[in-house]
This record gives C-alpha cells, sequence and structure tokens, in this order.
C-alpha cells in the first residue's frame, strides 16, 4: 500500500495550465460585460489592475482583502486533500468570528497576551466543532456533507442572527455587538487601510497546512483518505477518524476568516458582514489546486479583483459586481478543465 | 388556554400564508426532483431563482405583463440550467462546484443588470404583477376556502405542477426513463435511452421551474425585484426535496411545512419564541432526515457522478 504515489506534483507550466487559462478566459468573457456597459475592457481592467497593485497603500488593501480568503481557501483545500467537499466555510467563519467576539467583549481585564490568544483560538474551536458535525455525519452514517454543510451555514447564520439582535447586541442601533476590547485587537499594520496582523496569521496558517499535510502521519493519512478511502482503510488508516479529523481542521483554518474580519478590521460582529467569503474560498481551493502556495497567490488575486472592483466602480461606468461574475467563471473554468486544455492548444496552432 | 394559543398559530389567514410562503419552494423543489432523479446535483437552483426573479421583473418592466414576465422568467431560468448542464453533463465539471459557480454568478450578475439598466443598487422600480384571483366556488367552502379560495394564480400553478411532476415521474415512460438514468445509467443506455439528452432536459427543466419560483417573488407576490431577494429559498427547496425524499408530494408537503415555519415565526415572536430558531428547523430537519432518524431520506444512486459512454 505504500507504494500509493502521495507526492504532490510540483507546481510545474502543465499544472499552471488550467488556472491561468481559466483566469483568462474569464477576464475575456467579462470583457463583454464591460463593452456592454459602454467602457472600454483595456481601460477598466487597467484602472483594476492599477487601484489593486499601483502603490503600498493598495497593495495593503488587496492583501487586507486577501488574508480572509487564504483562510477559507485554506480551510475547504485541507478538506478536499481528504475528499471532502466543505461548502459549509460561510456558516463556521460565522460561528467563529461570533465566538471570537463573544470573547473579546468580555474579560476586559486579561492582558492582550493572552486575551487575544483566547479569543482567536476559541473562534478556531468554534468554527472546528461546527464541521465536525457534517464530518461526524459522513464518516459515520455516510451523509453526504456537501448537503449537511450547506444546511449548517444556514443554522449558523440564524444563530448568529440570534446572538447578535439579542443576548450579544451592542449599545448602538444596528445590528452589531460592542467593540471588542483593545487587548482582543488584531492590530492595524499599514493604516489607513484596514491590513492587520491576521495576516501574519495566514501565513502561518498556510505554513502549518502545508506542513500537516505533507511532512506528518497525520497528513499521509488525510491525503490517502482522500485519494482512495478504501485502499486506505486496506492498509490500516481509519477512514473516519480522517475525514472527522479533516473536517474539524478545515473548519478551524476556515472560522479564522472570521475571527480576522471581527478583532482586525471591524473590531466587532456585523450581523451577516461576510461578502460570501466562504463560497469564494471554495474558487479560492480550486484556483490554487488545493495547495497552500496556490492558495496564497488565488486569494491574492481574488483580493486583488475585490479591490480593483471597488475602485473600478469609483472611476468607470463598471459596476463592481463584475468581479463578482469574473469569479464566478474563474470557478466553473477551472473545474472544466477539459474545456480549457481543448481550447489552449487549438490557440496555439492558429 | 392553550386552545386559544393553537388557534392563534394554526388558522386560515396563517395557513394561506403558509401556502403564499411555499410557492417558490414548490417551484424550485419540483425543479430539484427532475434534475437530481436524473442523477444531477443541483445546488444552483437559488441562482437559478435569483435569475428568473430579476429576469421576471425585467421583462415584466419592458413588456407591462406580467404573464409574459413569467415566460421570460421561465426561459431564463432554462438557460441558467443549460449553463448547469452543459458544465456537468458535457464537460464533467463537479456539480456542486458548477452550482456554486452559478449561484455566485446570478449574485454578481442580477445586481450587474439593475445598476446598468436602472442605475440603482438595491431594488428596481415597480412593475405590474400577477393579481391575486377569487375562484368561485372554492371560495364558499368554509376553512379550506379561506385558505385557498383567494391566492394568486402562480399558486395555483404551483399545484397543479406538483401533480404534473408526479404523474410524469411515476405515471409515463419518459418519466421513467429518468429515473433510469439517474438509477443505473449504464444500464439505461444498454437498452437505448440516451442518457445524456435525458440529463440535459431534465436540469434545464429543472432551471426552468426554478426561475418560476423566483418569479413569483418579484412578478406575483410582489412586485420589484431586489438583491438577494431569493434570500436562501434555493436552498430551503433543496432542503424541501430531500426531506420530501425527492418524491413530489413529499417535497410538496416539505415546503408547505418550511412555509409554515415562515408564516408563524411572527407570531412565536411575540410570545418569546425567538423567531430566528424557527428559521432554523427546516435546515435541522433536513439534516435528521438524512440522518435517518426520521425515515431515512435516500438520493438517487448515481447522484453526482458523470456518465462517460463507453
Amino acid at each position: 500500500m505504500r507504494n500509493v504515489e502521495l507526492q504532490q506534483r510540483s507546481l510545474t507550466s502543465r499544472n499552471l495550465l488550467v488556472p491561468i487559462g481559466s483566469v483568462v478566459l474569464a477576464l475575456l468573457v467579462g470583457s463583454i460585460f464591460i463593452l456592454v456597459v459602454g467602457e472600454n475592457p483595456l481601460y477598466a481592467y487597467r484602472v483594476l489592475l492599477v487601484e489593486s497593485f499601483g502603490s503600498i497603500n493598495n497593495i495593503a488593501g488587496t492583501l487586507q482583502r486577501s488574508t480572509p480568503l487564504i483562510f477559507t481557501g485554506l480551510g475547504v483545500a485541507f478538506a478536499f486533500r481528504c475528499g471532502l467537499f466543505n461548502i459549509g466555510a460561510e456558516g463556521q467563519l460565522y460561528v467563529g468570528g461570533m465566538v471570537a467576539a463573544i470573547i473579546g467583549v468580555s474579560f476586559g481585564n486579561l492582558p492582550g497576551l493572552i486575551h487575544l490568544p483566547i479569543a482567536v483560538f476559541a473562534g478556531m474551536l468554534a468554527g472546528g466543532l461546527w464541521a465536525a458535525i457534517p464530518g461526524i455525519l459522513k464518516a459515520k452514517l455516510g451523509v453526504h456533507e456537501v448537503i449537511n454543510t450547506i444546511m449548517m451555514n444556514f443554522v449558523a447564520y440564524y444563530l448568529t442572527d440570534f446572538l447578535v439582535t439579542g443576548p450579544f447586541h451592542g449599545g448602538r442601533w444596528a445590528p452589531e455587538t460592542d467593540r471588542v476590547f483593545p487587548t482582543a485587537v488584531l492590530e492595524r499594520i499599514l493604516p489607513p487601510s484596514r491590513l492587520n496582523t491576521g495576516i501574519f496569521l495566514a501565513i502561518v496558517a498556510l505554513v502549518v497546512v502545508y506542513i500537516v499535510l505533507w511532512k506528518t502521519k497525520t497528513g499521509y493519512e488525510i491525503r490517502a483518505v482522500g485519494l482512495n478511502p478504501s485502499a486506505a482503510e486496506y492498509g490500516g488508516i481509519s477512514v473516519a477518524r480522517n475525514m472527522v479529523l479533516a473536517m474539524v481542521i478545515s473548519g478551524a483554518v476556515a472560522s479564522l476568516a472570521g475571527v480576522e474580519q471581527v478583532l482586525g478590521v471591524h473590531g466587532r460582529f456585523i450581523q451577516r458582514f461576510s461578502p460570501d467569503l466562504g463560497f469564494i474560498g471554495i474558487a479560492v481551493a480550486l484556483l490554487g489546486k488545493n495547495h497552500p502556495v496556490g492558495v496564497f497567490f488565488a486569494a491574492v488575486l481574488f483580493g486583488a479583483l475585490r479591490t480593483g472592483g471597488a475602485a473600478m466602480d469609483r472611476l468607470t461606468d463598471v459596476p463592481r459586481e463584475l468581479v463578482v461574475i469574473i469569479q464566478a467563471m474563474i470557478i466553473m473554468f477551472v473545474a472544466a478543465d477539459e474545456l480549457i486544455r481543448r481550447l489552449v492548444p487549438r490557440r496555439r496552432k492558429a | 388556554m392553550w386552545w386559544e394559543y393553537v388557534v392563534y398559530f394554526v388558522n386560515a389567514t396563517v395557513l394561506a400564508a403558509a401556502l403564499r410562503m411555499a410557492t417558490p419552494l414548490i417551484f424550485a423543489s419540483m425543479g430539484g426532483i427532475l434534475s437530481e432523479r436524473s442523477g444531477i446535483i443541483n445546488i444552483g437552483l437559488e441562482g437559478m431563482m435569483l435569475t428568473g426573479a430579476f429576469m421576471g421583473m425585467l421583462v415584466t418592466f419592458y413588456t407591462a405583463n406580467p404573464w409574459v414576465g413569467l415566460i421570460g422568467a421561465l426561459l431564463s431560468g432554462g438557460v441558467v440550467g443549460l449553463v448547469h448542464a452543459v458544465a456537468t453533463v458535457r464537460y464533467k465539471v463537479d456539480q456542486v462546484v458548477s452550482g456554486t459557480a452559478i449561484n455566485i454568478f446570478a449574485g454578481g450578475f442580477t445586481v450587474f443588470m439593475l445598476r446598468t439598466v436602472f442605475d440603482v443598487a438595491g431594488t428596481s422600480p415597480a412593475v405590474e404583477r400577477i393579481p391575486t384571483v377569487a375562484v368561485p366556488l372554492l371560495r364558499r367552502i368554509p376553512f379550506i376556502g379561506d385558505i385557498l379560495g383567494h391566492q394568486n394564480p402562480v399558486v395555483y400553478l404551483a399545484l397543479i405542477l406538483v401533480v404534473a411532476v408526479h404523474l410524469f415521474l411515476f405515471h409515463t415512460v419518459w418519466g421513467l426513463r429518468l429515473r433510469a438514468v439517474g438509477e443505473h445509467p449504464r444500464a439505461a443506455d444498454t437498452v437505448g435511452i440516451n442518457v445524456f439528452r435525458a440529463r440535459y432536459l431534465a436540469v434545464i427543466a429543472s432551471g426552468a421551474l426554478a426561475g418560476l419560483g423566483g418569479a413569483y417573488l418579484s412578478i406575483a407576490h410582489l412586485s420589484r425585484f431586489g438583491d438577494g431577494m431569493t434570500a436562501g429559498r434555493g436552498f430551503i427547496a433543496l432542503a424541501a426535496m430531500i426531506f420530501g425524499k425527492w418524491t413530489p408530494f413529499g417535497a410538496l408537503g416539505a415546503s408547505i411545512l418550511f412555509g409554515f415555519a415562515d408564516a408563524v415565526q411572527m407570531r412565536l415572536q411575540e410570545v418569546g419564541i425567538p423567531r430566528h430558531f424557527v428559521l432554523m428547523l427546516p435546515y435541522i430537519l433536513t439534516m435528521v432526515a438524512l440522518a435517518g432518524f426520521i425515515g431515512r431520506a435516500t438520493p438517487p444512486k448515481s447522484i453526482g457522478k458523470p456518465y462517460e459512454k463507453e
């Protein structure tokens, strides 16, 4: 059984063909939408590029928007490695964010060195446990995790709706908690952007996930289950145990997106604050080929799209929703690798 | 008296509201059944509904005829269904990934169009809507008449659709073939059924029906489109389909149950039961049903697997 090839192929040019082809194709289709609005695609895309990478402040803004996507993308990718489709990152990040907020607004007398780590870990733990439920249902009863993670998203929305409008509703009228104590804040790095120390946490997460997946026995087992569950079981690896573990880690990592948004960006839990971060995380994982390095670059790309899209909205007639359309098409194209592989050689011949 | 409480929560007014709330779920869950019975998972129902809600409004805006708008919603939903079919059947894109992409796309596309056409971000201008009708004899029947006698024609259309889908699936040869394709595509292929064509048609129909469900919201129940107005109903429809064990009447029952939860949430809030917990119920019940605690819900056998001809 040890002969099973578990080494991830390196990021060779062949492996990059589909992701890059998908992005290019999505941008091409996006330019049709730009033409419909009556703008010049080259100009609009130039604005998008300049406004997302053109200055230190723009780069900081891009990284800030990339940070939560690194977490959700990495979380989704981790589950994919075990053959599980975690479509519940959105719910996990709400639960994690809410628990971090609750810890953040309580315990005002703790020193920051203790308060912040507790808030972060409690959020992770909550997200991990939230994801454990569909993991257990899959491992023990064979229920497809896709449906259960979708269902649990909605339970998470309504649960946090309840908490943020009820027991933990802050002093202001808006549906949000009070500000967390300064001891639980992820500090801003490059004001006026909202980039915060969460980005370091994201990089640590990327490295840790890489090490866990490729340098530990646990990671080997998780990937073995992902490649072929029956072969793994035959080889003495517990499929059930590794599935639950993979979901817990996936949920814990994804929930850090919520923790970062609450403790670093907003300073409080705001009802339904996430602009589909969990779902875009699926795109990040797919585009990044479920590898931490790929996830990082994919998250930066999507962060840049979001930053640049907002600027494009201000400076041209193109609505910011264009980038949402482009993101959706990237997901579709990256998954339709057969289509991309067929298109690219044809273009070379011409 | 406890009896007064029951009457407060379960009366003709609430049940009529439950039926109205259930209508978009009925359309989308029927669509879900057709798609999944053919073996294609459709979590893109939400995006198909949203597209239908928008296009129904848009066509009504230009034609001033909500019935034409309804047809526009049907067709546009069908087009989104076609995209899902091409992706999953032709290019073997993971069905969940394709559905996710469709949901994200629809959320962006509808607001993009809203801003491009009307230059507004939140809600469209008001359009004509399909007016409610009073059914002559039905409305005179006590209680039943109060629930069913005075509703939107689209509500009746939903109820007729349930019967039609049931008859189609279980009493026609085409329905039998569709189910065969979803259970044993290889065997179906062997006896000469065109698996690809069956799946294409089922998924296109699925999108068309979800589109109608969305249009009910924008041009029958209300008379405008709002950003994200389906608000997760595509997923509740998915839940209703599962809770109803992939059968039309089962999904109808589940849709009405979930519609009822939606209709009583405000009244429950008044007596101190937080409405958010009521809103959670459809999702929790579905998880419980899938886990097999209330009669196991089992999906069609070959669901999620792309078919390859040998």
